[in-house]
């Protein structure tokens, strides 16, 4: 498998920094180099979050440079808007179909901005949306909306389906595995 | 915890396992990003012992106690914490240790959680220690064994500089097979020349730490973790930690001088190293430490006139300075509302800073979540300088203004920050008959940096159940006049409480109690939602900044019910009953 940079963006509480740690252990287990890199503390209060995830032969900087990474995984629609520059030109943009409201927004002193979808796909052709939430809730579970992406990603990335599903299954509490899994293949798709 | 050979460790996690494998038998910190999962990851091996000091001068103290017994120890802070901890730091150099002592300090390069970003690198010249600058989780692990190694074969406390991104980047680690035995035997042997800093065995011991450094120096010039790694001549760079990293991404091919002992400097390898390429940089975040240290050896050097002082480096910016050109920017997406972080919905916090914006008070603040009422809609925090500092500030900022009636001024500060360094500030009030006003926001938690105890939660890092301070009594004992202790979700009794003490002749100190939501997470309440037919749209309740709180396109309030956890702030605000239990 070639190296990956994959830039995961969303709003704390939506399961990133996880689904990045998947990330990491497929790769490691592939038996690739892997970094990864974010920020925890006051950045975290209802903030952007955002996750670097690198792999390679080797990988030096944990950070992916602007304009690099391969695969954009936007957990929220304005997230996805706000990092967008990480990506590059013809990378993959993976979006779920999600809004969450920032506070400058409820307060009425800016607007959330309109057709998020339309702007994203003019920039980069290769931009999926995923029913994140829906597909979430159908697996059971509206906080699965991390696996239904991991799932989502999946098949941009040339690793057996199994490995995906051991990583979840090593990674998740075991009252939560089956449907976590469940979330990853709705997001894989049959 | 499950011991295999490799993992995927953050930095910090990897310096607890470092920790362990190395021999470190007891561990003290107090919580500060990026530095806290330190020594979180440490408590959760049996055979070391972990404790939450209640600041970061205590945990260096207990640290230095311990190595004087002969077994090997870390303390571990934040950058601002050595700024706490420097008294003892300064004068531990003097003494220097029995068994080991490593200092970790994490730097916050681009601020992502804190007040400043200070180079601790300055620290290490100044107290005259040796540094280790580990680049990646891998050498986060090795460096803490060389450093107890170096700390115990020299006598010396060593400094141990990380950064945000090496703290917080995850990356493989190869273990070691297991804990090491660490040779020394405990105990502890009198020796008052070196252990007593009275003036005259100070004396000596400044002799012997200048004669310390000279013996490191030399140590510099050898060890294998100041490596030259040879390619390309036309390129050579300095560089150390995370910024090595960036560098060798831009620069693959490059000449490189990776520095991970970074004080004292390998001044010959360093001359070699500029002797062997046509151009030399240094790449290294925030101050010119190094590139000052290389010109001073007459060496000319490309440093700060190509790489920002302000902010964390970023592979963009290492390249753009290398090549002395700026990428082209493709059209970046604008108007794109920023996401700032904001107290939680059902905060406790919320409503006190609500109340004190109605009363139009002053409001010397502190360091904790309560530090984001900066922010719009509540905009009521007047000043945060460092922990502890509301209440000196206020108690002067009072002293200033005298009787003026314009002077309401509070000083407010969490729970955890109040035993960090409100304590003594918080006498000074009562000693110099202030009639300042402290609000200590008890929320049970250090809830910022995720939860942690501390003396007043009844519980220790490593689980064990304990006293809980009692700060009405501790009021009480420095000689504060008014002590009270109040409901913050109840807002006419908050009201009325820091109304009569504000503006009452005498010091205070209330106490606004509340258990911190997330740490009741199961217990959620029903939500509450606005009713449009009582609604008119006054906004009152947007005042207290709750995220779960917005606006309709008909201007009337409207409540989001999945992130709204039931608290009855705003329905108290309302003053039409508009605001009801979701049925």
């Amino acid at each position: 498998m070639k190296a990956q940079d994959i830039f995961l963006a969303g709003v704390g509480g939506q399961g990133i920094l996880l689904a990045g740690e998947i990330l990491c252990i497929v790769f490691m287990e592939a038996g690739l180099d892997v970094k990864k890199s974010e920020v925890h503390g006051m950045a975290q209060r209802g903030g952007s979050v955002t996750s670097h995830v690198r792999c390679g032969r080797k990988v030096f900087s944990p950070l992916i440079p602007e304009g690099q990474a391969d695969v954009l995984m936007g957990f929220e629609a304005l997230e996805a808007l706000r990092w967008v520059d990480f990506l590059k030109e013809d990378g993959v943009l993976l979006v779920n179909r999600q809004k969450i409201n920032p506070t400058t927004v409820t307060s009425g002193r800016m607007e959330y901005p309109s057709r998020i979808y339309d702007v994203l796909k003019k920039r980069h052709p290769k931009t999926r949306i995923v029913d994140g939430l829906k597909l979430a809730r159908k697996a059971g579970d509206a906080r699965t909306v991390n696996s239904v992406l991991v799932g989502a990603i999946s098949r941009e990335v040339n690793i057996p389906e199994e490995m995906w599903k051991r990583a979840i299954s090593k990674r998740i509490p075991e009252k939560f595995v089956d449907v976590n899994l469940h979330a990853f293949e709705l997001g894989r798709g049959r | 915890m499950k011991s295999t050979t490799t993992k995927l460790l953050s930095g910090n996690e990897a310096i607890a396992w470092g920790a362990h494998d190395y021999g470190v038998k007891v561990a003290a910190a107090y919580p500060g990003t990026p530095s806290t999962e330190i020594l979180e990851n440490i408590a959760r091996f049996d055979d070391v012992y972990a404790e939450w000091a209640p600041n970061e001068k205590v945990a260096l103290e207990v640290a230095i106690g311990a190595c004087l017994g002969g077994v090997r120890t870390l303390a571990s802070m934040k950058h601002v914490g050595l700024n706490v901890a420097a008294d003892p730091f300064f004068t531990a150099s003097y003494i220097g240790v029995n068994g080991g002592l490593v200092i970790i300090s994490a730097d916050d390069p681009g601020m992502h959680s804190s007040q400043n970003e200070q180079d601790n690198r300055h620290y290490a010249l100044a107290a005259k220690v040796p540094m280790l600058e580990p680049g990646d989780s891998q050498e986060a692990y090795e460096f803490i064994g060389q450093a107890l190694e170096m700390s115990e074969q020299y006598d010396t406390p060593v400094l141990f500089r990380v950064t945000t991104r090496v703290s917080h980047s995850k990356g493989l680690v190869e273990r070691k097979a297991k804990r090491i035995k660490h040779l020394r035997e405990p105990g502890f042997v009198k020796n008052p020349p070196k252990y007593v800093m009275v003036p005259n065995f100070a004396r000596q011991r400044h002799e012997y730490v200048e004669q310390r450094m000279a013996r490191l120096h030399e140590l510099s010039e050898t060890t294998p973790i100041n490596r030259i790694e040879w390619g390309r001549r036309e390129v050579g760079i300095v560089t150390s930690g995370v910024a090595y990293q960036y560098a060798r991404d831009a620069r693959p091919r490059a000449s490189f001088l990776k520095l991970g002992l970074t004080h004292p400097l390998p001044e010959n390898l360093i001359q070699e190293f500029a002797e062997g390429v046509k151009k030399l940089f240094v790449v290294e975040e925030l101050d010119p430490y190094l590139e000052d240290q290389i010109k001073a050896l007459g060496i000319p050097v490309l440093g700060k006139e190509r790489f920002p002082i302000c902010g964390e480096l970023s592979p963009e910016i290492v390249k753009q300075g290398l090549s002395g050109k700026k990428r082209k920017k493709t059209d970046s997406p604008t108007n794109v509302p920023p996401r700032p972080p904001a107290l939680c919905p059902g905060c406790p916090h919320s409503a006190s800073f609500y109340t004190m914006k109605k009363l139009k008070l002053n409001v010397m603040g502190d360091i904790g979540c309560y530090t984001l009422s900066v922010a719009p809609p509540l905009e009521t925090m007047d000043s945060t300088l460092c922990m502890g500092a509301s209440i000196g500030m206020a108690h002067g900022l009072d002293k200033a203004l005298g009787e003026d009636p314009e002077s309401r001024s509070v000083a407010v500060l969490g729970d955890s920050t109040f035993l960090h360094s409100g304590i003594t500030s918080l006498m000074n009030i009562a000693y110099n008959r202030g009639n300042s006003t402290t609000v200590i926001l008890d929320n049970r938690t250090t809830a910022m940096t995720g939860f942690q105890e501390h003396a007043a939660t009844g519980r220790t890092l490593q689980g064990v159940e304990t006293p809980e301070v009692d700060f009405e009594a501790l009021g009480k004992a420095l000689g504060i006049d008014s002590v009270r202790t109040v409901d913050p979700y109840k807002l006419k009794d908050l009201e009325k409480a820091l109304k009569e003490e504000v503006e009452a002749p005498h010091s205070s100190l209330i106490i606004a109690r509340r258990d911190c939501l997330l740490l009741k997470r199961g217990e959620r309440k029903t939500p509450k939602t606005v009713d449009p037919e009582k609604c008119v749209g006054c906004n009152l309740c947007l005042l207290t900044g709750c995220p779960a709180l917005s606006q309709t396109s008909d201007g009337k309030a409207q409540i989001d019910s999945v992130i709204c956890n039931g608290c009855p702030i705003c329905e108290q605000i309302c003053k039409l009953d508009a605001i009801i239990d979701l049925s």
